[in-house]
């Protein structure tokens, strides 16, 4: 391991900052390369550093941001943009609670980094009313009582939208089988079902 | 937003499907700091060092708080007993136990810094193995429940037709979609506000109080909305008093969200069981004697037990009934009460038990249910306060074809699949506790009714706004029934199936009271006594009127009643002759539950407990392996709950007559019978289906094959 390593086993950055030979290149004396680490300048440093611009549209707007690579696209929308519509349910894509649309496709957005999201489009829930007027998904979630806690709704609505727009809502069993990655724990999934087959069967735009 | 609301739907729906409804992890607190756990990775020992320089020293900690660092907790300072106090012992009672918590500026951050913290152990011999506990003479058994005996013990072994088997329930976990967590905002003045997630907002804000011994007004729990829960938060778990003492510690507001593999190790599960039945009838099908004794998991630390053998000694006519319940205290995580709790393991086996009976005498198992159904509770000696369950078989059976159905199993096949039909009862008390409710009559035609209860999915608004609607003829929309806030009027936990019973008993009296109020101001204004409550506080200059009331807790009548709810669950599996997959393929569920008042939300709860009884009798199984007394499938790609392709349709029917002695809506519980004695449904379809008898939950495809 090189003494630049910041990986070095048991270093921690600012142990790094101390020691390394790229801040005398900067023709910092020890003294202050110290100073900077007791005043936390590696935290400026990793600002510059650590954190990727990244442009993108969440539910037509666009934001400019600074992000760490390692931020999930669910954890961006939900720490850093507040839009907290969508779910953490298990943070491994294996319950759907954080479906939204990139570019109209349905994703885990718990699988997706948000650097990986430049230049997209996301929706998120908080984005598929028409202001005041609720998509006819909601509407429908809503009529057949297709939640209970209501904690999974967002990303099963996300994914009921996409089923149906796919063309994989033709049959009861299709839409059981293709909204499978969704996980309701309170159990409302027949009353999802009714919900995306009126949807599906009004053939209203979604 | 407008939008049009039927009067059945739930008051929460737009926020639901909107993104709007906030969850505890979803509150926006200034200076917000993330909190992430540090867990041991052995089973059973002492921890002897914390090296957690490298944590400190990462970017954007804050701090690592463990039991070397913590802040005085003033309930904590007397040591030992129950429950764990975390960060007061640096015992290790089982793996996967929180150890330490680092918190940092970004969730990220926290995430990383929390890999660096090592911890040192001295291992102990454990042991997590329920199955080789049981007859394992050297591992201590506790009493569960006082042994209950009637009539002559053991009367099966003398019986005209006798039969004596075992049943096994694995560890099951709540998983509800929510990650558990709080957010914790310790303020230098000693007041504490927690946005939780929990069932009850006042027993977390007296949990709190009592550790921290600080004044229980001091204490603000906030938790309007709860991603599901099934009894995982029925108490205050450690991992929750972990982030108030980091936040005490670094007075900042910290938050915690666990992860999903934590979500099996720190909130409790449906303990491992293990239960024999023994049980007598006479060739002519009456039954002459039942013994049940069951064995459930518990924990080192903390003692847990449940009524798991309950419903055996009063659901069946019989002279001759003994039970004993024991539990064996593992090096596990401490066990909680999940849907149906012990009364959905104990009628697993009675009512396999009671399906072999009938097989056995050859006899119609609904039929064979019906000969032994009990005019009076045998244990209280007294009357049901309302019991329609020869009906709700009728009702039942006719939905689902039982006519249909062959006594001879093995009989209906249709291509490489075997069809069958199953049977099984649920039965949980109808409880009752004690509620204060606010009610706010507003000379805006409005009605806002304010507790401390808790809403974790089954709609507790929709069911109260409903029967104040009716009560007080306003419509649901010009109602609002606030709730999740510990300073509201106090309500019980939502637990047992007692939520509507109990806040809906205070909503009604408070109704009444402010009916009356009215009249009185109708009088003294010289109007009609029917005039409308608008015009009479107009009338009396009046912007509005508010009256609190706490319900009584019973009616004076019901201490001559047992009072009880009942579920039938029929259903029809096909069972796949290559592979052994079973596919329920029909649900009927029948609810005996008094007046049901709000008949949407109370259709959906049928519905998720049949869907819970899928999962339960066919997939869910926490798998731990004992070398390492770690869980193994800690996962939603490992441990299945049912999904969308799992689940038919399901036809629910409600008797819908009211039992006037429980409550004044005349509304029984139904959260619990919801689910309980459905896995046993399967289990008896299964059978019907193919001969094979599955005594071991989840009914796999290797466990069907190998019969």
């Amino acid at each position: 391991m090189s003494e630049l390593d910041p990986n070095a086993a048991g270093d921690t950055r600012r142990d790094f900052l101390k020691k390394s030979s790229l801040f005398t290149a900067l023709t910092l004396t020890p003294l202050t390369v110290l100073k900077a680490a007791d005043q936390k300048v590696d935290e400026r440093f990793a600002e510059m550093f650590e954190k990727i611009p990244l442009n993108l549209k969440v539910n037509n707007k666009p934001y400019t941001l600074k992000v760490e690579p390692r931020v999930t696209l669910l954890d961006l929308l939900r720490e850093q943009l507040h839009l907290t519509g969508t779910k953490k349910g298990c943070d491994h894509g294996q319950c759907g609670a954080c479906t939204v649309h990139v570019n109209g496709q349905r994703v885990n957005s718990c699988l997706s980094l948000a650097v990986m999201n430049e230049g997209k489009s996301i929706t998120t829930i908080e984005g598929l009313a028409k202001g005041d007027v609720l998509h006819p998904m909601q509407a429908a979630f809503i009529k057949h009582d297709g939640f209970q806690c209501g904690y999974c709704t967002p990303g099963q609505i996300m994914s009921a939208v996409a089923c149906i727009k796919e063309g994989h809502a033709n049959s009861k069993d299709e839409i059981r089988e293709y909204m499978s990655g969704n996980i309701c724990r309170c159990g409302a999934y027949p009353n999802i079902i009714d919900a995306i087959q009126e949807v599906k069967e009004k053939g209203t735009a979604l | 937003m407008e939008f049009f609301v039927d009067e059945n739907d739930r008051v929460d729906g737009i926020a639901k499907v909107t993104g709007k409804a906030k969850f505890f992890a979803e509150y926006e607190v200034p200076g917000l700091t993330y909190g992430v756990l540090v867990t041991s990775t052995v089973t059973k020992g002492k921890i002897t060092a914390i090296d957690s320089k490298a944590a400190s020293n990462a970017p954007g900690v804050l701090a690592v708080v463990s039991h070397l660092n913590k802040p005085s907790v003033a309930g904590y300072e007397q040591e030992g007993g129950s429950p764990m106090k975390i960060f007061y012992t640096d015992q290790i009672f089982y793996n996967g136990q929180p150890l330490a918590i680092v918190v940092a500026d970004t969730f990220e951050r926290a995430t990383y810094a929390a890999t660096l913290v090592q911890v040192s152990y001295a291992k102990e011999d454990f042991n997590t193995d329920f199955e080789k506990s049981i007859s394992d003479s050297t591992v201590k058994k506790l009493q569960g429940q006082t042994p209950y005996k009637r009539g002559i013990e053991d009367a099966y072994k003398t019986a005209e037709v006798q039969l004596e088997q075992k049943y096994h329930l694995p560890v099951e976990t709540h998983n509800p979609m929510e990650l558990h967590g709080i957010i914790a905002d310790w303020r230098p003045n000693d007041q504490v506000t927690v946005y939780a997630k929990t069932q009850g907002v006042k027993a977390t804000q007296n949990t709190i109080a009592n550790v921290f011994k600080i004044p229980v007004d001091k204490v603000q729990v906030n938790s309007e909305f709860v991603g599901g829960a099934f009894g995982m938060a029925l108490r205050t778990w450690p991992l929750e008093i972990a982030t108030i003492i980091a936040s005490k510690h670094l007075a900042k507001p910290v938050k915690l969200v666990i992860t999903r593999d934590q979500m099996f190790t720190m909130v409790g599960n449906r303990p491992a069981s293990y239960q024999k039945i023994g049980i007598g009838a006479t060739k002519d099908g009456k039954l002459t004697g039942i013994t049940h004794t069951a064995f459930g998991q518990s924990a080192t630390y903390e003692n847990f037990t449940e009524g798991v053998v309950n419903m055996s000694k009063f659901m069946y006519q019989c002279e001759n009934v003994n039970t004993n319940y024991y539990v064996i205290p593992l090096d596990m995580g401490v066990p909680i009460w999940m849907r149906g709790p012990g009364e959905a393991t104990g009628a697993f086996a009675l009512e396999s038990a009671i399906d072999e009976m009938a097989h056995a005498l050859d006899m119609d198992p609904l039929e064979f249910r019906i000969k032994n159904d009990p005019e009076i509770d045998q244990v209280q000696k007294r009357p049901f306060s309302s019991k329609y369950i020869k009906e709700a078989y009728k009702l039942g059976a006719d939905k689902i074809g039982w006519n249909e159905r062959k006594n001879k199993p093995g009989s209906i096949v249709d291509g490489a699949w075997q069809i069958g039909y199953g049977v099984s009862v649920g039965v949980f008390g109808a409880g009752r506790g004690r509620a204060t409710v606010k009610g706010i009559l507003k000379a805006d035609g409005s009605l806002v009714l304010q507790s401390a209860a808790s809403d974790i999915g089954p709609g507790t608004g929709t069911g109260m706004t409903l029967i104040a609607s009716k009560l007080m003829n306003i419509p649901v929309g010009k109602i609002t029934f606030e709730l999740g806030d510990s300073s509201l009027p106090p309500a019980p936990s939502q637990g047992g199936s007692a939520t509507l019973s109990t806040v809906g008993s205070a909503v009604n009296d408070v109704c009444v009271a402010l009916k009356a109020t009215i009249v009185e101001l109708a009088a003294n204004a010289n109007m009609d006594a029917t005039a409308n409550f608008v015009d009479v506080l107009k009338k009396n200059n009046l912007a509005m009127i508010e009256k609190t009331i706490q319900s009584s807790q019973n009616n004076p009548e019901a201490k001559n009643y047992s009072m009880y709810s009942f579920s039938i669950h029929f259903v029809q599996v096909r069972v796949h002759q290559l592979t052994g997959v079973v596919k329920v393929s029909k649900i009927v569920s029948v609810g005996d539950a008094g007046t049901i008042v709000s008949p949407k939300t109370a259709r959906s709860q049928m519905v998720g407990g049949a869907v819970g009884g899928i999962g339960m009798a066919l997939t869910e199984e926490a798998l731990l392996d004992h070398r390492y007394g770690r869980y193994i499938n800690n996962n939603f790609a490992d441990y299945h709950v049912p999904v969308h392709a799992d689940v038919p349709e399901i036809d629910v029917i409600f008797i819908n007559k009211p039992d006037l002695i429980v409550n004044p809506m005349g509304a029984k519980g139904m959260g619990e019978i919801a689910l309980i004695g459905f896995s046993a449904a399967v289990a008896n379809a299964v059978f019907n289906a193919t001969g094979k008898r599955i005594r071991t939950l989840p009914i796999t495809p290797d466990k069907v094959l190998e019969a």
